[in-house]
């Protein structure tokens, strides 16, 4: 860690505090110096170009990846560090994870149990919740995503859209300071991102905390507190999504911004959802 | 033919003994061989370089080394370092130890094939080392696996009958007996053969009810 790290303001509000993150894999610099804060029940939009470092910085956030450098922290408890400045123990580094949900791409739900085991199954074996507590709430947060009348069903028998509502309240279920995600709909069959859009278009104005790395300018546009703009591994510039949308003050915005409005809607949008996946 | 049918009938307890034997031996050392495996196969697909280098020894050694040879070592060779056993123990440390390590290279190459995104999530949720491993890894390995590892019960079930030569009364040992007792060769081994067939069968049972678990979920 450097010793150089930038003064934390220990001013209230703030979930999360990422301060000079770096990290490089090999000789390529994926994050560089990566600074933002996100308060309570503020949406933060990741955008950029692929490859930009938007998942690694995601990645980071939650320690699945270790940074090189700079801290980062949740609710002003430091992820991955103790205290006392050492690496966290597996133990440790467990229950900050829980109090930071994540929403995958792929959605990565898991294959071998049922809609409600997968919302089940980290309160009950990682935060120990008694399991009647925690049926009904799983069983509340599927409601409140429209799977009622799917939590028997295994995540091979659901569309693409429903794989990632139930990848939502799977996230919703530790009851998580912070929702991470990762470009929740760039798997998504043009006609099923709607539905998981809406979804966290309400967690959104429900006050969640949420960063989301996404494609989808429509979503940032109108929920986002903040949009975060990233080109090669460096936040590029920041700014409120009215003023980023209309007016970006840098070129290497304009320019990635121009690609959207090209094609205005959907057809934009999904174009570049192609480019991006292939 | 048929009179030698009766004698094989008429020591019917002697065989029924030995595929009692049999039994118990197969699902005993398939059980903790696929545990074991289960295990092992964890050090085979750690990150770190060691557990694998020496797992990835223990695996290879074993699946060059002919069981029959194992079993002498482990029953002749043994005793000469001061570890005893029975014949009936031998047999069965046997039969787990050389399948541990077929278990093992059969979940490690069911992994090799999984996505890596729900271990992933598991992380990202907070799932840690051996928790992680038997709630979120290895469930999607063992229905994945589930017909490769079946294949390998069966393959328990007729290495057993190596255990005859030490003096193990398992079924080929019962078959045996009666054949030398009795001179009524053809009566006895077919009759071993179609009892190994019938155990089969079990095993084939259910193995396609993992495989109905495992279209479920995908």
């Amino acid at each position: 860690m450097s010793a150089a790290t930038p003064t934390i303001e220990t001013a209230d509000g703030a979930v999360l505090r990422v301060a000079g993150v770096s990290k490089s894999f090999g000789t390529l610099q994926v994050l560089n110096d990566i600074t933002f804060t996100v308060a309570r029940g503020e949406t933060v939009c990741v955008v950029g170009p692929s490859g930009s470092g938007k998942s690694t910085l995601l990645r980071c956030i939650n320690w699945l990846e270790r940074p090189d450098s700079g801290r980062i922290f949740l609710e002003l408890e430091q992820v991955g560090m103790t205290a006392g400045g050492f690496l966290m123990r597996d133990k440790e580094l467990s229950l900050m994870r829980t109090r930071i949900g994540m929403v995958f791409q792929h959605f990565a739900l898991w294959p071998h149990l049922t809609v409600l085991q997968n919302v089940m199954e980290a309160p009950l074996h990682v935060q120990g919740r008694p399991k009647a507590q925690v049926r009904e709430e799983a069983e509340a947060l599927l409601a409140r995503v429209g799977l009622s009348d799917k939590i028997d069903a295994y995540p091979a028998r659901l569309s693409g859209g429903q794989k990632q509502r139930v990848g939502i309240a799977r996230a919703l279920a530790t009851k998580p300071a912070l929702i991470l995600f990762d470009e929740p709909t760039s798997a998504l069959d043009p006609e099923l991102v709607g539905e998981v859009l809406t979804v966290m278009r309400d967690l959104a104005h429900e006050g969640m905390t949420m960063v989301v790395v996404t494609h989808e300018m429509s979503f940032a546009r109108e929920a986002a507190g903040h949009v975060i703009f990233m080109d090669r591994g460096a936040i590029v510039e920041t700014g409120r999504p009215e003023e980023f949308f209309r007016a970006p003050s840098t070129d290497r915005a304009r320019q990635f911004l121009l690609r959207y409005a090209s094609t205005p809607g959907q057809g934009g949008e999904n174009a570049a959802r192609q480019e991006h996946r292939s | 033919m048929i009179h030698d049918f009766g004698v094989v009938w008429a020591e019917r307890s002697l065989m029924l003994n030995g595929l009692l034997n049999t039994l118990i031996l197969s699902v005993l050392s398939a059980f903790a061989a696929l545990v074991l495996g289960a295990l092992l196969a964890m050090l085979l697909t750690h990150k770190t370089k060691a557990p694998v280098v020496v797992a990835r020894g223990f695996v290879d050694l074993m699946r060059c080394t002919p069981f029959l040879l194992f079993a002498y070592i482990v029953y002749y060779g043994l005793p000469s370092l001061g570890i005893k056993f029975d014949n009936w123990s031998a047999g069965l440390v046997a039969l787990i130890i050389y399948n541990t390590a077929y278990m093992a290279e059969i979940l490690r190459g069911a992994a090799a094939a999984q996505p890596p995104e729900p271990a992933e999530a598991g992380i990202a949720f907070g799932f840690t080392g051996f928790g992680l491993y038997r709630r979120i890894v290895l469930p999607p390995l063992l229905l994945a696996a589930g017909p490769v590892v079946g294949n390998q019960v069966i393959q328990i079930v007729k290495d057993s009958a190596f255990l005859t030569i030490i003096a193990l009364p398992e079924l080929t040992h019962a078959a045996s007996s009666i054949q030398s007792r009795h001179y009524v060769p053809f009566a006895a081994f077919i009759s071993a053969v179609i009892l190994y067939w019938l155990l089969c069968l079990l095993v084939e049972t259910g193995v396609s009810a993992v495989g109905r678990m495992a279209d479920a979920r995908r």
